[in-house]
C-alpha cells in the first residue's frame, strides 16, 4: 500500500529560487528552506499567499543526517489546504534557527518547547527559556541521544518481559547514574539550584509601567502549582499593581508526563491508550485524532459505520466536555457546586455510554485503525438516541436558563477580556475562542475529515470576543453537535466496524503525515513521521489548549486579576495535554 | 445510636436504650470521630483528579461518608489524595503541602500513577510510586479507578483508622522526632533525594576517577 | 427588572428539589423500591431521571456494563481438580502491553529443557497498569480477560502473581456472559470444522 503523499498547492520553490528547494522523502514531498531568509518566506508565506494561521512548528532530531529540523505546518483561516515547509540546521551545539515570532505570534510557546525539549535556539526569540522542564534540568530530552534515568530499552515490546520475565522495579534494576550527567563533584548538600531567576528577570523585563497616578509597590504573586481554580497543576507567575494584572507568565510542565518521548517507544497500536490521557474528558476525540493520522499514513479506508460511530461518540464527547466547561467557570467565578452538580449529572449519563460501549468511563481506548475497537450494542443505540432525542436539548435549555440572564454572571463576564478577530488568528488560537472572536474557522468545515462533510450543521459564530460571548458559543456548539448526532443516528448504517482484520502488528510505511481534528477546546494535530519501523521516529502533538495559551499573556494584562481566573476557566485548558 | 462501628460489639444494650446510648471505649469513639469526618485536600493531578470530582458529585455523593469538605489549604485538611501522576517538577510542591498537614494525616495514592508510576512511568519527568517519598496508606489501583473505586479504596482507609489507637498514635508521642517528615528533593539536573546524597556523591566520585 | 435572571434560575434549582420528591412520591404510589434495587439504579441511570441521582455505593453499585474494565485477570478450567490455565505463555499481551506492565517467564520441560506452553510465573503490576485492555483483545487464547471487581484497594503495591491472578472460567462466564458465549460458540464451530476436515480425506479415499 503506498502512503498518501501530502500535496502542496503552492510551488514555494518557483517562488523563492535559491532560497526554497523541493525535497521529496518516501511518503512526503515539500519544501526546504534556508534559514537564512527563513523570514523573508515565512512573510511572504502569510502575507502573499493567505497562510494566516500557524497550526504547528515542531523539531525532529535526525541524528543519522546529522541535522535539526524544524517543521512548520501553515493554514488558511478560510479554509483549504496545508502548507508545510521546514528549515535546517547542523546538529552542532549552538543549534541556531531564526525564531518566527515576529510572523505568527503563536510560534511562540511551541518555539519554546522544541528549545527545551529538542534544544534548537530561536533566534529573535523574545522570551527563550525552557517551558516544560524546570531551569537547570540536564540535557534535551526529545533527542534521540538523550536517555531517562531509569532508562530500560530502546524500543517497545521489551526484551526482558518475555520469555525470562521475571518483575523488577525500573527504577531498581537501572541504577540511575548512568544515564545522568552531573557536573563535576556534584556535592547535593552544597548544590545550589538554579532557582526561578530566569523567570522572574523576565516577568520583570515584560511588565508593563504603570502611567502617572499614584506609585505604588508591585508585588509579584504565584498563582499554583496547586490552586483550586488552575484546572489542574498550572502555575501562573503575577505582577500586580493593586488589583491590576501588569504582567504575567504562565509556568507549565507540572504534569508533563513525557508523552512524545514514550510515544517514540511505542508501536504504533500502543500510542492508541496513551493518548487518551492528553485530554482527559475527551478521550474519544483524541483517538479520532490519532485513528486519522495513521490511516492517512497508512493508506487504508474506514469502514462505513465505524464512521459514523465515531463522530457519535466525539459529538458526545463534546457535549459533556462542554457542560464540564460550564460548570467549571462558574465554579471559578465563585458559584461553588450548583452548575457543576447539573453538568456533571448530565456528564455521568454519557460517559454510561462510553463505559458500555468502549468499556472505560473516561479512558476509552476506542479507535482502532480503520475502524473502531467494537460494534455499539443496540441497547446502548437505543440509550444514545434516547439522550439526543429526549434529553439534552431540555436539559442544556434548562441550562440556559439556569444561568444565562443571571445578572451577576453577564457582569462579571460581558465586555471582560475581549480578544478580536486579527489578534485571535496572530496567537494561533483555535476552537470556540476564536469562533466567539468571530473567525468562522472550524476544522470540521474548513478541512472536513472524516464524514463531516455529510452532515448539515452550522459552524457556530459570535462576534465580541468577550468572555460572554465565549460563553454562549459552547451552548451554540452543543446545540450543532445535538443536530449533527440526530443526522448521524438517523443515518448510520450496519455492516462490519472495521475495515482491517484485527492486528496487534501494524505496519506503517515510511513516511509522515500531520492529522488534526477539531476536539472541543480547538484543534487538535499529530504529526507522525515513520520510518516504515514499528514504532514511530517522531510522534508530536499539538494540543489545543497549550497553543491557546499564548494569547493569555496578550489578553491579561492591564487587566483585573479577578478576571484572570475566569480567563483561564475560558480557555478551557486541561492539564493532561497542555503539559502532555 | 444505632451504629455498629461505634458501638462495641457484642454488649448487651438494653432493649429500651438501644438508641439512645452508645457504649464503646475511647479508642472506638476517637476513631469513628476521626473516620466520619475525613477533609480531603483540595488536591487535584491529573486525570484521576476528574473522577475525584465526579465522585464528590451528586452520584457518587462522598459526602455520605463526611469528605465532601475538600479544604483547599493543607491546614485544615486530614488527607491528602495524590490523584494523578506525581511529576518530578511537581514533587517539591506536593512534600510541601505534605509537610503543612496537621496529624493525623493520610495519604492515599489514587490509580496507578501515583501508586507506582503508571503508565507514565518510564517518562523522564515522573516520579515512579509517590511512596518513594511519602507514606502510603492505601493504594487504589485503576487508571483511573472509577469513582466507585475510589470510594471503596476509601472505606478501606476508615478501617485502617478503626484500628489504630491513641495509646500508640504517632502525633502523641512525646520527645520524638516527627517521623513523617519528609525532606524536600532538590530539582538539579534532575531530581535529588537528599536522603540519598551519599550515594550521589560517591556516585559522582567514580565518574571523577574515571 | 434587575434581578429577574438570578430568580429566573432560582426556579430552575427549585424545580430540581421538588423533583426528587415528586419521583420518590410516584414510586412509591405505585409501589416500587427507587433506592436499593436494581429497577431503580436503572432508572436513575435512564434518560428519565430527575432530581437527585445519587447511587449509595458500597450499599447499591451502579449496573456494571458488560464491556467494563478495571485490572487483567487469567482465565483457567478446573481439570481434574488442577487448575490448569488457558495461558500458553505465547507472550502477545506481554508484546502488546502499551506500559509493559506484564511479565511472563515461559516454563520448560524439566527432563529435555525445552519450552513448553505454560506459564511458569506470570506478574503483572497493577500500579503500572493502565486498563486499555489490548492484552484482553489481542489475546489469541482468550486467557486474559478484563475484571470487573473494582474493589481491590489495598495497604501496598499491588504487584498480582499467578495465584492472585487466576480466575475460574465459570467467574468469566458470570461476569461476561455475552463474550463468552460468543467465544464458545467460534470454539465450537472450529472444532466441528476441524472434525469436518479431518473426516473429509477419508471419504474419497472409501
Amino acid at each position: 500500500m503506498a502512503t498518501a503523499i501530502e500535496t502542496q498547492t503552492v510551488d514555494l520553490a518557483a517562488r523563492f529560487p535559491g532560497k526554497v528547494s523541493a525535497e521529496s522523502r518516501p511518503g512526503y514531498s515539500g519544501f526546504v528552506v534556508e534559514k537564512e531568509s527563513l523570514l523573508e518566506v515565512a512573510k511572504a508565506v502569510r502575507d502573499e499567499f493567505g497562510y494566516d494561521l500557524l497550526a504547528a512548528l515542531t523539531g525532529v532530531d535526525y541524528i543519522e543526517q546529522n541535522k535539526m529540523e524544524v517543521v512548520y505546518h501553515l493554514h488558511k483561516t478560510t479554509g483549504g489546504p496545508k502548507l508545510i515547509f521546514r528549515t535546517q540546521a547542523d546538529r552542532v551545539d549552538p543549534i541556531e534557527i531564526p525564531s518566527v515570532t515576529p510572523i505568527w505570534a503563536g510560534a511562540e510557546y511551541q518555539e519554546r518547547e522544541a528549545y527545551d525539549l529538542l534544544g534548537i535556539r530561536f533566534t529573535g526569540h523574545p522570551d527563550l527559556r525552557r517551558i516544560l522542564m524546570w531551569e537547570g534540568f540536564e540535557g534535551h530530552p526529545l533527542r534521540k541521544d538523550w536517555k531517562e534515568a531509569f532508562y530500560e530499552e530502546e524500543i517497545k515490546p521489551y526484551k526482558s518481559r518475555w520469555p525470562e520475565g521475571k518483575h523488577t522495579y525500573a527504577e531498581f534494576k537501572n541504577p540511575f547514574r548512568d544515564n545522568l550527567k552531573f557536573p563535576p563533584n556534584f556535592d547535593p548538600e552544597k548544590y545550589e539550584p538554579e532557582g526561578e531567576k530566569d523567570l522572574y528577570s523576565s516577568l520583570e523585563r515584560f511588565s508593563i509601567k504603570s502611567e502617572g497616578g499614584l506609585k505604588t509597590d508591585h508585588v509579584v504573586v504565584n498563582l499554583g502549582p496547586h490552586h483550586p481554580s488552575t484546572h489542574g497543576v498550572l502555575r501562573v507567575a503575577v505582577t500586580l499593581e493593586g488589583e491590576t494584572v501588569m504582567g504575567l507568565k504562565p509556568v507549565m510542565g507540572y504534569l508533563h508526563r513525557n508523552h512524545e518521548k514514550i510515544g517514540e517507544r511505542n508501536t504504533f497500536l500502543q500510542i492508541m491508550p496513551y493518548t487518551d490521557r492528553l485530554d482527559y474528558f475527551n478521550s474519544m476525540s483524541n483517538n479520532f485524532g490519532y485513528a486519522v493520522t495513521i490511516e492517512r499514513l497508512m493508506n487504508i479506508p474506514v469502514a462505513e459505520r465505524a464512521e459514523y460511530i465515531r463522530v457519535i461518540m466525539a459529538e458526545l464527547s463534546r457535549i459533556q466536555n462542554h457542560l464540564v466547561f460550564i460548570g467549571m467557570l462558574i465554579n471559578d467565578l465563585g458559584s461553588m457546586f450548583t452548575p457543576a452538580f447539573y453538568a456533571f449529572e448530565e456528564r455521568e449519563l454519557i460517559l454510561d455510554i462510553f463505559e458500555a460501549v468502549a468499556g472505560s468511563r473516561m479512558m476509552c481506548n476506542y479507535f482502532r485503525f480503520g475502524g473502531v475497537a467494537r460494534d455499539v450494542p443496540e441497547e446502548q443505540m437505543q440509550k444514545i438516541k434516547d439522550l439526543v432525542f429526549d434529553r439534552l436539548p431540555f436539559k442544556i435549555d434548562e441550562m440556559e436558563r439556569l444561568l444565562n440572564q443571571n445578572e451577576v454572571l453577564v457582569g462579571r463576564l460581558k465586555g471582560i477580556h475581549v480578544l478580536n478577530a486579527e489578534d485571535a488568528v496572530h496567537y494561533s488560537v483555535t476552537g470556540p475562542v476564536l469562533r466567539a472572536a468571530g473567525v468562522p474557522y472550524d476544522l470540521r468545515r474548513a478541512d472536513p475529515y472524516s464524514i463531516y462533510d455529510r452532515f448539515d450543521f452550522d459552524v457556530a459564530l459570535r462576534h465580541n470576543g468577550d468572555m460572554y460571548d465565549n460563553y454562549l458559543i459552547r451552548f451554540d456548539e452543543m446545540r450543532q453537535s445535538l443536530r449533527i448526532l440526530e443526522q448521524a443516528l438517523k443515518q448510520i448504517p450496519g455492516g462490519p466496524i472495521n475495515s482491517q482484520k484485527p492486528n496487534y502488528q501494524v505496519k506503517v510505511p515510511a513516511g509522515e503525515a500531520y492529522g488534526r481534528v477539531e476536539a472541543p477546546k480547538g484543534e487538535l494535530g499529530y504529526y507522525v513521521v515513520s520510518t516504515g519501523k514499528q514504532n514511530p521516529y517522531r510522534y508530536h502533538v499539538r494540543p489545543p489548549s497549550f497553543v491557546n495559551l499564548t494569547a493569555l499573556e496578550k489578553m491579561c494584562v492591564g487587566k483585573k486579576i479577578q478576571d484572570f481566573v475566569a480567563l483561564l476557566a475560558m480557555l478551557d485548558i486541561v492539564m493532561g495535554e497542555l503539559d502532555r | 445510636m444505632e451504629n455498629e462501628s461505634l458501638n462495641l460489639p457484642n454488649y448487651n444494650i438494653p432493649e429500651d436504650m438501644r438508641d439512645v446510648v452508645a457504649v464503646t471505649t475511647l479508642d472506638r469513639l476517637y476513631n469513628w470521630g476521626r473516620r466520619s469526618s475525613l477533609w480531603p485536600l483540595t488536591f487535584g493531578l491529573a486525570c484521576c483528579a476528574i473522577e475525584m470530582i465526579a465522585a464528590q458529585m451528586a452520584r457518587y455523593d462522598m459526602a455520605r461518608f463526611g469528605m465532601e469538605v475538600m479544604r483547599p489549604t493543607p491546614r485544615q485538611a486530614d488527607m491528602i489524595l495524590i490523584s494523578g501522576t506525581v511529576t518530578k517538577k511537581m514533587l517539591p510542591a506536593i512534600i510541601r503541602l505534605y509537610n503543612q498537614m496537621p496529624e493525623p494525616k493520610y495519604v492515599v495514592a489514587m490509580g496507578a500513577c501515583a501508586s507506582g508510576g503508571g503508565p507514565f512511568k518510564e517518562g523522564y519527568n515522573v516520579v515512579a510510586g509517590i511512596d518513594k517519598f511519602l507514606p502510603v496508606d492505601v493504594y487504589i489501583p485503576g487508571c483511573p479507578p472509577t469513582p466507585q473505586a475510589l470510594i471503596a479504596g476509601l472505606i478501606k482507609l476508615q478501617e485502617k483508622i478503626d484500628k489504630q489507637s491513641l495509646k500508640k498514635a504517632r502525633w502523641y508521642q512525646k520527645g520524638k522526632e516527627d517521623p513523617n517528615y519528609v525532606p524536600m528533593p532538590i530539582l538539579g539536573p534532575d531530581l535529588i533525594d537528599v536522603r540519598r546524597s551519599e550515594e550521589f556523591k560517591k556516585a559522582a566520585a567514580v565518574k571523577e576517577g574515571a | 427588572m434587575y434581578g429577574l435572571g438570578i430568580l429566573k434560575g432560582l426556579s430552575v434549582t427549585w424545580k430540581r428539589f421538588w423533583d426528587t420528591y415528586i419521583d420518590d412520591i410516584s414510586w412509591a404510589l405505585t409501589g416500587k423500591k427507587r433506592y436499593r434495587t436494581e429497577e431503580g439504579i436503572k432508572h436513575r441511570s435512564s434518560k428519565n431521571t430527575r432530581g437527585i441521582f445519587t447511587v449509595q455505593y458500597p450499599e447499591e453499585r451502579l449496573i456494571t456494563p458488560e464491556e467494563f474494565r478495571f485490572v487483567p485477570f487469567l482465565v483457567y478450567e478446573e481439570k481434574d481438580g488442577k487448575k490448569e490455565p488457558r495461558c500458553t505463555a505465547c507472550g502477545i499481551c506481554s508484546k502488546v502491553c502499551p506500559p509493559q506492565c506484564i511479565w511472563i517467564v515461559r516454563s520448560s520441560d524439566p527432563v529435555t529443557g525445552k519450552p513448553v506452553s505454560t506459564p511458569a510465573e506470570f506478574y503483572i503490576d497493577m500500579d503500572i497498569c493502565m486498563n486499555c485492555g489490548f492484552c484482553a483483545e489481542y489475546c489469541p487464547f482468550d486467557a486474559i480477560k478484563m475484571d470487573h471487581d473494582i474493589d481491590i484497594a489495598s495497604y501496598g503495591r499491588s504487584v498480582y502473581n499467578l495465584e492472585k491472578l487466576l480466575k475460574p472460567v465459570s467467574y468469566y462466564a458470570e461476569i461476561r456472559p455475552l463474550n463468552y458465549n460468543a467465544e464458545e460458540e467460534e470454539r465450537r464451530a472450529k472444532e466441528a470444522a476441524k472434525a469436518a476436515r479431518t473426516a473429509a480425506p477419508a471419504t474419497p479415499a472409501a
